[in-house]
């Protein structure tokens, strides 16, 4: 027993050493460090927590405080917490939906730590999700991919295969629909799952770029370009392909469509899989590929939503906070909590392994090879929160109701130009 | 005892410090003061600051910028436009003229409770049971009803042949899918209200009119129901005011969905400026500055009748 206890000690102490060594300043740290973090569910916690105690054992000086909110509360608690009683590490979104709070100047600017040679050159590809006006304002832990998730049983029971071009996209719906099953699973209650659709249906169509501007408030929701997409969305919508009564269910209300077999397909992100898995679905009959080409020649780009740490501009402990930062994007760190048993995500570091997964391998190569045009956030944090808002319920009525495409755009229109000044 | 009465007879004579010749006039003021306070502090100010705030673009966070009365003008071109505040407000009238029906409602099921067999106090805890369950049970209870796929009330449609309809994915339906609802626990409440008042009839009225020959609705209408008005009064208060703030069951029945259709102005209030995507706060304000009139329309006429009842009594 006591060697046991004296092995475990003498284990921890040369993992304090190697660990200590790599980080440079990480000799003397002391005081509180407060830690809040939106990572509810019960996986993201644990890893969380797990990454907190091994920093701790690091700094054994530090007084660490966590608290974890729930993910939902946590979204409209921040600009409370982070004006009135800041911690000193808070987790949140990359892009737009940052803006917010960088433009009030509660987010402390970090582009220091982006100029350091460890994080410049191994979180490159995330740099600019991280930047607004020329500065970062905090690094980014995890990110995973979109895309079309789907029952490779039932592919092959109707002999189909993956499509790679918006024709064939059709034709595997109409084979679906056909068989009697629906083509895709969605549910937009809470609307952003809408969102997801737009994103692709649009970049495939006019581009990453275009997508950005219409983002940015650069080009009027009234644009032929705009139609297009839309029109492209209806072929599906007037073929049946969507589940029915979609608008009254959430995403997860919408997974059992997908178990049961009663729709083939899921445009989701990677977390999705886990449900899937839980409900019973095997490697075997779920597989994913990526959103096929609309207009030939528009260079491919893909979501891909990455998860954020910031230090609030009136943290107390900046220097134990920048160590905190330091020692998540580290590249041991981020293999890591990434890994199938953690996160189940994309690590951010280019020095880290993605863990063994058959999608997270899927997505990590097509995100770093085959996704030319460019890397977006989400719909809801490449816009602005207000635009996010008003443009996903029409992307639900629309969904609902295609006649009314015409009212809906003038209603984004007017939006976009409030919004925007 | 000897004591305060020395002290009285002090403060009748003047004597003594100004606390204690002024006593008397103090001592209710003083009692008030906390609860005054309070009220000043949390419902007046924060109803001046509300049309403040209505007054400014602000996203809760940076700077304030004066705009004058834009919020009321960009309300007053989404009404014109009939977009989302067209919509809150024709829904928080449907909401306020349909939601009353559950005093009509509750007191025909206190008429109906109000006898003596064996038995009748678990009826009544029965009947009562959904005001006790909080609004979110009652919403997730009726989420489920109404589910399209496996919800009960298409089951029950489909055995008279009729096809399966989405209540809350459908927008002309959605509004009354709520108020129905809303109106499970707000009769059961009514209800209990007019059961006290049954109680308190006078059964020598009663006899008396049933001498006079009046029975049926007759009895109801001229005997019964003049004697439950103080009852139907605070049935009528608590209806409206649950009516004007039904923000609770929508939120969580339909987040203001489908493509929101079934918002009212309290849930619009938070949507814009206080939810996920919200950043809002002088529109927000605005939108709570126009709630707050039309209260303020009620709140005055319960205040008058109020007033007439004392001024009536003496």
């Amino acid at each position: 027993m006591r060697s046991i206890l004296k092995a475990s000690i003498a284990a921890l102490g040369l993992a304090a050493i190697t660990v200590g060594g790599t980080s440079a300043s990480g000799q003397s740290l002391s005081g509180d460090l407060k830690i809040f973090l939106d990572t509810s569910n019960p996986a993201p916690r644990a890893t969380m927590e797990a990454v907190i105690a091994r920093f701790q054992a690091n700094h054994p000086d530090l007084n660490i405080e966590t608290t974890v909110i729930d993910r939902e509360e946590y979204k409209t608690q921040i600009r409370n917490f982070l004006t009135a009683n800041p911690p000193d590490v808070a987790t949140w979104y990359a892009a737009n939906r940052m803006r917010p709070y960088v433009e009030a100047g509660l987010f402390e600017d970090v582009s220091d730590l982006w100029n350091e040679p460890e994080i410049a050159e191994n979180l490159a590809s995330t740099k600019g999700a991280m930047t607004i006006d020329g500065k970062q304002w905090g690094v980014p832990y995890s990110y995973y991919q979109w895309g079309v998730y789907y029952r490779k049983d039932i592919y092959e029971e109707l002999g189909l295969n993956e499509p790679s071009n918006w024709e064939e996209f059709k034709a595997n719906c109409e084979a679906i629909l056909a068989s009697g099953r629906k083509c895709y699973t969605i549910g937009t209650k809470f609307l952003w799952t809408a969102g997801g659709w737009f994103d692709y249906l649009n970049m495939r169509t006019n581009g990453f770029d275009f997508h950005m501007q219409l983002a940015g408030g650069e080009v009027s929701w009234e644009d032929d370009r705009v139609r297009q997409t839309f029109a492209n969305w209806r072929e599906l919508i007037d073929m049946g392909g969507f589940i029915d009564n979609h608008q009254t269910y959430s995403w997860q209300e919408a997974l059992p469509f997908m178990v049961n077999g009663d729709a083939v397909h899921y445009l989701m992100g990677n977390f999705s899989v886990a449900p899937l898995r839980d409900a019973g679905l095997t490697d075997d009959q779920l597989d994913f590929y990526q959103f096929p080409v609309i207009t030939p020649g528009v260079a491919l780009s893909e979501d891909a939503p990455t998860d954020t740490f910031h230090i609030p501009a009136n943290a107390a402990n900046k220097e134990a906070a920048r160590e905190f930062l330091r020692f998540v994007v580290s590249a041991d760190e981020q293999t890591e909590i990434n890994n199938g048993n953690n996160l189940g995500q994309l690590p951010v570091n280019a020095m880290s392994s993605v863990d063994d997964d058959k999608f997270l391998n899927e997505g990590f190569a097509m995100l770093s090879s085959n996704s030319p045009g460019g890397v977006a956030q989400f719909w809801d944090r490449d816009a602005p929160a207000e635009m996010a808002k008003v443009s996903m319920e029409g992307f639900q009525e629309f969904m609902v109701k295609p006649d009314n495409l015409d009212r809906i755009l003038g209603k984004l229109e007017r939006a976009r130009k409030r919004i925007y000044k | 005892m000897s004591e305060s009465s020395l002290q009285d007879v002090r403060a009748v004579n003047g004597g003594g410090s100004w606390f204690h010749r002024n006593q008397i006039a103090i001592t209710p003021w003083l009692f008030l003061a906390p609860g005054v306070l309070f009220f000043i502090f949390y419902v007046i100010s924060p109803i001046f600051q509300s049309f403040n705030v209505s007054l400014y673009d602000w996203d809760g966070l940076g700077e304030a910028e004066y705009i004058g009365l834009q919020n009321y003008q960009d309300l007053y071109w989404e009404f014109v436009d009939r977009d989302a505040f067209f919509v809150s407000l024709k829904n928080n009238v449907i909401w306020l003229f349909l939601y009353l029906l559950a005093i009509p409602a509750g007191l025909m099921i206190a008429l109906f409770l109000n006898q003596n067999v064996w038995g009748i106090r678990l009826y009544k805890s029965l009947f009562f049971f959904p005001f006790v369950i909080s609004q979110v049970v009652v919403g997730l209870v009726f989420t489920w009803f109404y589910d399209p796929t496996f919800g009960l009330l298409n089951t029950i449609i489909g055995w008279v042949g009729l096809g399966p309809i989405n209540v809350l994915g459908d927008e002309r339906y959605v509004t009354y899918g709520i108020i129905a609802a809303g109106l499970w626990p707000q009769t059961a409440y009514c209800m209990i209200l007019y059961l006290t008042g049954l109680n308190a009839v006078d059964p020598e009225q009663v006899e008396a009119g049933r001498l006079d020959g009046a029975k049926g609705w007759k009895m109801l209408w001229h005997v019964i129901i003049p004697q439950l008005k103080p009852a139907t009064f605070i049935a009528f208060v608590v209806t409206i005011i649950g009516a004007l703030r039904s923000f609770d069951l929508i939120s969580i029945m339909t987040q203001g969905g489908p493509f929101g259709s079934s918002r009212v102005l309290a849930f619009y209030m938070f949507e814009v400026a206080l939810s996920e995507y919200g950043f809002r706060m002088g529109y927000g304000a605005a939108i709570a500055v126009v709630l707050f009139l039309i209260m303020l329309c009620f709140i005055a006429y319960f205040l008058w009748s109020m007033w007439k009842e004392e001024k009536g009594a003496r």
